[in-house]
């Protein structure tokens, strides 16, 4: 097994696309050594991208945020603005794991370790933002709702890297929120999750929605019916109801030694709901 | 014989919160635990688990491994030799399986290499041929009389005619007119129960160095409660004499019982012998899991009667227990906890022990008694609902006390039962209000504790210091209530004494750590020894004065002249005699020898509120109370810490810890992700309430405290989620999908 620190993006992008056997990049390492300690994986080539200069800050873009791929999820915590736009997006990248793993852990990382779980996953989703990708041909940009690609898979293709995410600017009234649901109050995968972010008029009626589920399906699930039932209301105690049900709807979970079929579905709906009520809070609006 | 009238006295050292012995070491991590020892030229172990629940191993082809570079021995079981006992037999094919694999994750091979990475690389190379057979892994598909049969021929004659050969053993206890008693009953309640196997979850993984030499001597250094179990057994699995083989036990990461047995020390030893070099051996995570000692799973039907004003005119319990895959005989003891906290007219518990193709059951804190009382508890709680009765009214009324002749046979003495239910009664606690999707649970608990063999030797040093060699791995803080007992009877400080384990060939037999009779036993065997101490050290006085010894006795740390009469000297202390011991006979030390009874049953009273939140069936333990009889808590700091550390374990076995199986027989959650004890922010501070009704059998009142704390937290937290919820619970663990599941059935046939 070879380690590479490259000072480039090419240089990384290059040395993955040089090799033959299994790579991994290593960001914060703590889905790929912990699968490498257990024999899940056995990379030949590991390149790891925390020497790459400015992937490890977050800087600002167009009133938004571009977060670098080797940011830790602790410094997104500790950004005051960017909490207080995202608030949905950080508090779901600060669930993932303890105070150590938070040092290390990044939002890419996460998306790109490709767990239908992943806990920053839905809240990025809700947020629509956008992966920057350095490949072979250059970069590009991509709707983080299309990376994932099943469990373990992402649509990435050999040699390519995410070396930022961005979050768009923050129109005045506006909120987001993720929950997950786990059987513990820490350290352990989430059963089903959901981030809700939504934007309102000056009356506190919502004019636009975003629902992503977790942990319900092979991949994130943007819930568009939920966002279009919400779309046009201030949130109402049974508007919320039909937004939970039509979530429940698209669930296409597993059953298994977490939670069963029925459970995971039941669930994604309440905390839709209540992910919504929170968002709702955020952005000044009534419930 | 050992019984040792208690007396009345004042305390000094005793029930002081001294700094523990071993604390620096531990939190500066220089203590030594299982995985840390070496030797020059040591090898690296690594096992070969079965991946089928039930195979017959046709050939297994070590050829390839041994030709790689770095490995030095391959054995198998092929390798180990007869032995005579049953039991030894059995832990020997758990350690390493003959010709059949009883479970997944059962060892088939092992060997030993130059390092690690070469063991596991090696691992793949051996070739087992296997022939898949049908496999039973719950225990009601294994009691179906067509179940595939896990081991045959071990059915004993107890067993009544006609159930499945997987059933080996059946045991019943009782008193009394059972069917009288029901007919007195206002209401009966019957009902069935399940409760999911579940891990000790010890932090350390089970780690061994072996060194056999040419000559045949060995030396073990072992993670485990009891060095002299791991000798006796290892020296009947190899066919060595005990003298030969000295076991040196490590610090100990938790055990809770999980290391009063072996698991991979045989094998550690037959690999050094093959290789001729010391082997090391260090089980993973997920080897824990898969192939040492959960609990067993069991599925109980409780019924019991009452009378309107809540007295329990009658009860009965169905216990069916599986240990895995070899005879286990936890049922015995969980039929006999079963009741032992009732004053009863008419009982009676049955047992039956269920072989399924899982791992041998280990000991697990009060084995057997948890899962029992939780079911008979969960029926007393809804005798008291269906009447409107309080809960702890109702066990006041029917409580042991002394003189109760119990449901397992003996009459009880002096017992702390009605004395805890007391002060929960009386503690804030009972009385608090409760909001919305609250409720609040009750328990009792009991355990037998135990004494058993015990040696101890006490040392006056020259420089008037004592040095207490003992032979029981402290896994709860013994060596500091060891050493406050023997300052207490010697009258010197604490901080003059120090307690050490030591290893088999420095002192006679001990039984293992368990039972919770080490504070009980070794303490009293430590009171005994010191008093021969004293006996000498009085001798020594006597001389020096010229007076006859028994006109000296002991006190406050000196001799003194026994009374007027015996002449006028100033007191001479330890220190003084202890400094002139060569001149006047030489080296001090006293010593005892004991196979002790009189343990005293322990009991305790927990209350527990919860939240459930409706929506996801999520339970959140807000408030919990451990009311517990310790008799003289010798070290309270340690005495809290079992009583808080059995409520935590509790309430993780009654929330969500459980071994979750697949339809093809592999356990799913061989990790601490997926098998989910409680993490601190899970549990709410555990406010401990220690009592002291003193033991009549041991010398200070000290009852065992180390397992009682584990029985309630089953019960306590169903009742409170029933309550919480307005459903009965009848299934552990209560995990989310279960309880969620629970709340929408019962809603669904309300609106029926
Ligand atoms: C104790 C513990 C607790 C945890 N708790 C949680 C939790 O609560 N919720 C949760 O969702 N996860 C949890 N995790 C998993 C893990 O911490 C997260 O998924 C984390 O965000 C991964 O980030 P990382 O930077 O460490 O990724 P790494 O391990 O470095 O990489 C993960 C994967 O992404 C790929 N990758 C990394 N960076 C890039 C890139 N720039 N471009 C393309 N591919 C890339 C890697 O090749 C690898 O396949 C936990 C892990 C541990 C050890």
């Amino acid at each position: 097994m070879r380690y590479l620190a490259p000072r480039t993006a090419d240089d990384a992008v290059a040395a993955l696309l040089a090799e033959k056997g299994p790579t991994r990049i290593l960001a914060g390492g703590t889905d790929v050594l912990v699968q490498m300690r257990s024999g899940a994986v056995e990379p030949d080539l590991i390149v790891d991208i925390k020497r790459i200069p400015g992937l490890d800050r977050i800087t600002r873009e167009d009133g938004g945020w571009r977060i670098g791929a080797a940011v830790p999820n602790a410094a997104l915590g500790e950004d005051r603005d960017l909490r207080a736009s995202w608030a949905g997006v950080v508090e779901a990248a600060n669930l993932i794991g303890s105070t150590q793993v938070q040092g290390r852990a990044t939002m890419v990382g996460n998306l790109c370790n490709g767990s239908p779980a992943a806990d920053s996953v839905p809240a990025l989703v809700a947020a629509e933002a956008v992966a920057r990708i350095h490949g072979p041909d250059g970069t590009r940009d991509c709707p983080v709702a299309e990376i994932p690609a099943g469990p373990g898979k992402t649509t990435l293709k050999k040699g390519e890297i995410v070396t930022s995410l961005f979050l768009p600017a923050r129109p005045r009234r506006s909120g987001d929120a993720y929950l997950r649901f786990i059987p513990r109050t820490e350290m352990d995968i989430a059963v089903a999750s959901a981030a809700v972010s939504v934007e309102l008029d000056a009356h506190g009626r919502i004019v636009r929605a975003r629902v992503a589920l977790g942990a319900v399906a092979p991949t994130v699930l943007v819930a568009e019916e939920a966002a279009a039932i919400l779309t046009g209301t201030q949130g109402e105690d049974d508007v919320l109801e039909r937004m939970a049900e039509a979530c429940r709807a698209i669930c296409r979970p597993i059953d298994d030694k977490r939670g069963t079929v029925e459970f995971r579905r039941s669930v994604a709906g309440t905390l839709a709901k209540r992910a919504a009520r929170i968002a709702l809070q955020r952005a000044g609006g009534q419930s | 014989m050992s019984f040792d009238e208690y007396h009345r006295r004042e305390f000094r050292q005793v029930g002081r919160r001294v700094p523990r012995p071993d604390g620096v070491d531990k939190v500066t991590g220089r203590a030594l635990y299982g995985a840390d020892m070496t030797a020059p030229g040591m090898l690296w172990g690594a096992i070969l688990r079965s991946p089928h629940a039930h195979a017959r191993i046709r050939s297994i082809d070590v050829s390839e491994a041994l030709k790689l570079d770095g490995v030095k021995a391959i054995v198998t079981g092929a390798d180990f030799g007869e032995v005579e006992d049953e039991s030894i037999r059995d832990i020997r094919d758990n350690c390493m399986a003959r010709d059949k694999v009883l479970y997944d994750g059962h060892a088939v091979a092992a060997l030993a290499a130059s390092d690690p990475r070469v063991a596991r690389k090696a691992l793949k190379l051996i070739r087992v041929e296997y022939e898949v057979l049908p496999h039973v892994t719950e225990l009601e598909d294994a009691m179906k009389p067509d179940a595939p049969v896990v081991q045959e021929g071990r059915v004993q004659e107890t067993v009544p005619p006609g159930m499945s050969a997987n059933v080996t053993s059946y045991c019943e206890f009782g008193h009394g007119d059972l069917e009288a008693g029901f007919a007195a009953a206002d209401h009966i309640v019957e009902r069935e129960f399940r409760t999911a196997a579940t891990h000790q979850g010890y932090i350390e993984p089970h780690a061994c160095l072996a060194a056999v030499t040419a000559d045949g001597k060995a030396d073990l250094w072992c993670c485990t409660q009891g060095q002299y179990m791991v000798r006796s057994v290892c020296a009947a699995i190899m066919g060595m004499e005990a003298s030969q083989l000295r076991v040196t036990a490590s610090e100990i990461g938790g055990g809770f019982g999980g290391k009063t047995t072996v698991f991979i020390e045989p094998v550690a030893l037959m690999l050094s012998k093959k290789a001729g070099r010391p082997v090391k051996i260090v089980m993973s995570r997920e080897e824990v899991f898969r192939a040492t000692g959960p609990t067993v799973h069991s599925r109980s039907r409780i019924r019991i009667g009452m009378t309107r004003d809540g007295r329990i005119t009658a009860a009965e319990a169905r216990l069916y227990y599986s240990g895995g895959a070899f005879p286990c005989g936890t049922v015995e003891m969980g039929a006999q906890a079963a009741f032992a906290c009732y004053d009863l007219q008419a009982v009676r518990s049955q047992g039956w022990n269920v072989l399924t193709n899982r791992p041998k059951e280990a000991a697990y804190r009060a084995p057997g008694a948890p899962v029992a009382i939780y079911a008979v508890e969960s029926v007393v709680d809804e005798l008291c609902q269906h009447f409107g009765l309080d809960p702890l009214e109702v066990r006041l009324k029917n409580a042991a006390r002394k003189g109760t002749k119990s449901s397992y046979g003996p009459t009880f003495p002096d017992i702390g039962l009605v004395a805890t239910l007391e002060a929960a009664k009386a503690h804030p606690h009972y009385a608090a209000p409760l909001g919305p999707n609250q409720g609040r649970g009750i328990s009792c608990g009991f355990w037998f504790n135990f004494g058993g063999n015990t040696c101890v030797t006490l040392n006056i040093n020259p420089d008037g210091t004592v040095s207490v060699t003992e032979g029981n791995p402290d896994i709860g803080g013994s060596r500091a209530s060891i050493s406050l007992m023997a300052a207490e009877e010697l009258g010197i400080p604490y901080d003059r004494v120090r307690t050490i384990v030591a290893d088999t060939a420095s002192l006679g037999y001990n039984d293992v750590t368990d039972g919770s009779r080490v504070t009980f036993a070794v303490g009293l065997a430590t009171i005994k020894a010191a008093r021969a101490a004293i006996r000498v050290m009085c001798e020594r006085a006597a001389r020096i004065w010229g007076i006859d010894p028994e006109a000296v006795e002991w006190k406050d740390g000196a001799a003194v002249p026994a009374g007027p009469n015996a002449g006028k000297f100033p007191p001479m202390t330890l220190a003084e005699i202890a400094a002139n011991s060569f001149r006047t006979g030489g080296p001090i030390a006293g010593h005892h020898e004991v196979n002790a009874d009189g343990a005293g049953v322990s009991f305790g009273v927990h209350i527990c509120d919860v939240e459930v939140d409706p929506e996801t069936g999520a339970t959140r333990v807000l408030r919990y109370t451990v009311f517990q009889d310790a008799g003289k808590a010798v070290h309270p700091d340690y005495v809290e810490g079992q009583m808080q550390g059995g409520a935590a374990q509790g309430i993780g076995w009654a929330l969500n810890e459980e071994y979750i199986y697949g339809a093809d027989g592999r356990l799913q959650n061989p990790g601490f992700l997926d098998y989910r004890v409680p993490v601190a922010s899970d549990l709410p501070p555990i406010e401990p309430v220690i009592l002291e009704i003193p033991n009549p059998g041991h010398p200070y009142g000290v009852r065992g405290v180390g397992e009682t704390g584990i029985v309630p937290p089953l019960a306590a937290v169903s009742n409170a989620v029933s309550r919480a919820t307005g459903v009965r619970m009848t299934e552990l663990p209560l995990s989310p999908p279960r309880v969620l599941a629970a709340i929408r059935r019962s809603r669904a046939t309300d609106g029926a």
